[in-house]
């Protein structure tokens, strides 16, 4: 645009260059941008590339006109290091003029932009990192994916109801994972259980052999894990080869673990997993059924997990923000809009608290079972709108 | 108790495979290859590629990662690395790590990025008791083939002809070829066997390990400390630290888990403090 401007600037008729920069301005305006900040590269790649394909299904199915604006969906890959999140934040905050950011992909890149939204008022939906906190650090933080401990506690219930007394938590040593065993403890001692040993592993921890071994002499009843969804792959490997469920050891976790993506290369060793989460491809329902089929589509050889359905979601709440404002990009107007929105995912029900701007919704106690060929989180019991426990 | 000696021995076995080519192309070559975790990776992904898509035999997939890996690694000794053996260190250490760079993208271009899994053939699967051991199959079969392996390399490059050429080369290049030793030909077989091995150590941790694009530069560290404690001048070396920090990071993480994964560094730091050659070497004449 500016280029033409210049030229048209050179050519000598000042009417053209008028013309040609109102033309600029009059389009500004008509354009929402969405800054959808993922993981592209890197070990935590395949989180952003579900987002991705959820957020432009979203788009293809519902067209990119809200409110007589159209919507522009700027991609940028952060690498999954939270340096980057910022400066890319900020870029897209300065430069290109973003209404929303979306995204993040860890509990640390989501931490890293709340000053720079908190200043220029700009709204972030979350649509994946899970540490409860993220919400409270800023009033223009939205998150439609979910908390650890929204997962965690109806698993201890779960496990409380079922027999199981003793406990041992394994998880990764990180924001996420600190918050999942101790919901997990809290809530399973309130119900009588007792965890024996909380085991934390290094994130970057390439054998978890000798941790699992400890968690299999200690002898509980029950094994929770909890690991970012692309290490699930290797400690479930881990998990059959000690054949701790063999020994009487319930192992149970959040469904990160058995990631829909991934769940199929994991081989029938991980059938009759039971895990806590908000979203398995197999949720039976018409939205989902579509959801899934288009996705699928889309995106050849890969499976929506619960990635995928939050870039989904988090394309729903911006646009009805915006259908409520009535096109109005203000941040505090939309981030307000959004708050207390209520609405049927491919997931289930799901809504925004309106009091920490974080998700409500139903989570579901899930076994891992073959269906038509494919591993799945087939759903058999469900806990209904499930607000974060660690939010005041 | 017998248990986590055995699995550390195992992983210690693995690290060893995995970082025994380094050793040779460190010690032996004295040319400084980061990129020495991307021929593991290639033999890693090749045995995924094999098995997952193609559904070949995992036996098959050993020899195949080895010779994929070696003749990998000849044709890069002889397009890019033979240009660097005059170079200085850091211009050795800048070119193999814009190599893992390469690598990585390449990989996760190509296969995406998230973790590949294998699935070993059911009677590598399980375990069976041992005098009170509980032993893995597939860790017994590592630590066997892992073994014989050292066994050969040791016994190749201590007893035979080639052996003391490859050693000649290195003390003394110039005098070595007036020798009439092929000089070019003995370090483009060293390296492709190094790579080689780190291929057929990448097939067999493909499923202890995690195979993702980002694997050279995560086992960078434990290849680097491997030889640093093992110094670069044996094979043995390398070979007791491997089994050292296999053992001590296994039993750390087991028996002190809240700081098991440091472990490893502070052996490392230990070492280098009270012997900074390196555990075991022999005295160098250069």
């Amino acid at each position: 645009m500016q280029r033409r401007t210049v030229v048209a600037g050179l050519a000598g008729s000042a009417f053209a260059a008028a013309f040609a920069g109102g033309v600029q301005v009059a389009a500004a305006q008509e354009v929402v941008k969405i800054g959808l900040i993922a993981t592209l590269t890197g070990p935590q790649a395949a989180s952003g590339r579900q987002k991705v394909a959820g957020a432009r299904l979203f788009m293809a199915q519902h067209g990119n006109k809200v409110a007589g604006k159209t919507i522009e969906l700027i991609v940028k890959d952060d690498t999954g290091v939270a340096d980057q999140t910022r400066r890319i934040a900020q870029e897209l905050i300065v430069n290109d003029k973003v209404t929303f950011l979306a995204g993040f992909s860890l509990t640390p890149l989501a931490l890293a932009v709340a000053p720079i939204i908190t200043q220029a008022k700009v709204p972030a939906i979350i649509m994946t990192a899970g540490t409860s906190v993220i919400t409270e650090r800023s009033p223009y933080f939205v998150r439609v994916s979910f908390t650890l401990p929204q997962q965690t506690v109806p698993l201890a219930e779960w496990a409380a109801k079922n027999g199981v007394k003793t406990a041992v938590s394994l998880v990764s040593d990180y924001g996420p994972g600190i918050d999942t065993q101790d919901a997990f403890k809290k809530r399973l001692e309130e119900r009588g259980g007792k965890v024996i040993e909380q085991i934390k592993a290094p994130l970057a921890n390439p054998e978890f052999a000798p941790f699992l071994q400890r968690a299999k002499d200690l002898k509980p009843d029950a094994l929770l894990l909890f690991v970012p969804a692309p290490t699930a792959g290797s400690l479930m490997r881990q998990v059959v080869d000690r054949d701790l469920s063999g020994s009487g050891i319930k192992v149970i976790g959040t469904g990160d673990i058995t990631d829909d993506d991934q769940l199929n290369s994991m081989g029938d060793a991980v059938l009759g997993l039971i895990t806590s989460h908000f979203y398995s491809a197999a949720h039976d329902s018409a939205l989902n059924k579509k959801f899934v089929a288009e996705f699928k589509q889309a995106n050849p050889g890969m499976r929506p997990n619960f990635i995928g359905v939050s870039g989904y979601d988090g394309m729903y709440a911006m646009y009805e923000a915006l259908k409520k404002t009535g096109g109005k990009t203000d941040g505090t107007a939309l981030v307000e809009a959004m708050k207390g929105m209520s609405w049927e995912s491919p997931r289930g029900m799901m809504s925004i608290d309106p009091a920490t701007r974080d998700v409500v919704q139903d989570v579901y106690i899930r076994k891992v079972e073959k269906k038509d060929g494919e591993l799945y989180n087939i759903e058999f019991d469900v806990v209904k709108a499930v607000k974060d426990p660690l939010h005041k | 108790m017998l248990t986590i000696l055995f699995d550390g021995v195992a992983y210690g076995m693995l690290l060893f495979v995995l970082s025994v080519g380094l050793c040779v192309t460190l010690g032996l070559m004295n040319f400084i290859n980061l990129a020495h975790g991307a021929f593991a990776m290639a033999g890693g992904y090749l045995t995924v590629v094999m098995m997952n898509w193609y559904g070949i035999s995992f036996y098959w997939c050993l020899p195949a990662a080895f010779i994929v890996s070696a003749v990998l690694g000849v044709v890069l000794e002889r397009t890019l690395y033979s240009r660097l053996y005059d170079k200085t260190h850091l211009d050795q250490v800048l070119f193999s790590i814009g190599l893992i760079f390469v690598a990585t993208a390449a990989v996760d271009y190509a296969m995406g990025a998230s973790q590949q899994i294998i699935n070993l053939p059911d009677h590598l699967n399980g375990r069976f008791e041992f005098l009170g051991a509980s032993i893995g199959v597939y860790r017994l079969f590592v630590i066997v083939i892992c073994g014989l392996l050292t066994v050969g390399l040791q016994f190749v490059i201590g007893r035979t002809r080639f052996g003391s050429r490859l050693r000649a080369s290195v003390d003394d290049g110039r005098v070595a070829r007036g020798l009439g030793i092929d000089v070019t030909f003995i370090f483009a077989l060293t390296f492709a066997f190094g790579s080689g091995l780190a291929g057929l150590g990448g097939a067999l941790g493909a499923s202890i390990l995690s195979m993702d694009p980002t694997f050279p530069l995560k086992y960078m560290i434990y290849f680097l400390i491997v030889i640093a404690v093992g110094g670069t001048t044996t094979i043995t070396g390398p070979f007791f630290a491997s089994i050292l920090l296999g053992v001590a990071d296994v039993a750390g993480k087991y028996f002190v888990p809240s700081i098991g994964g440091f472990i490893i560094y502070s052996i490392m730091v230990l070492v280098l403090i009270f012997r900074p050659e390196g555990l075991f070497t022999r005295s160098v004449r250069r």
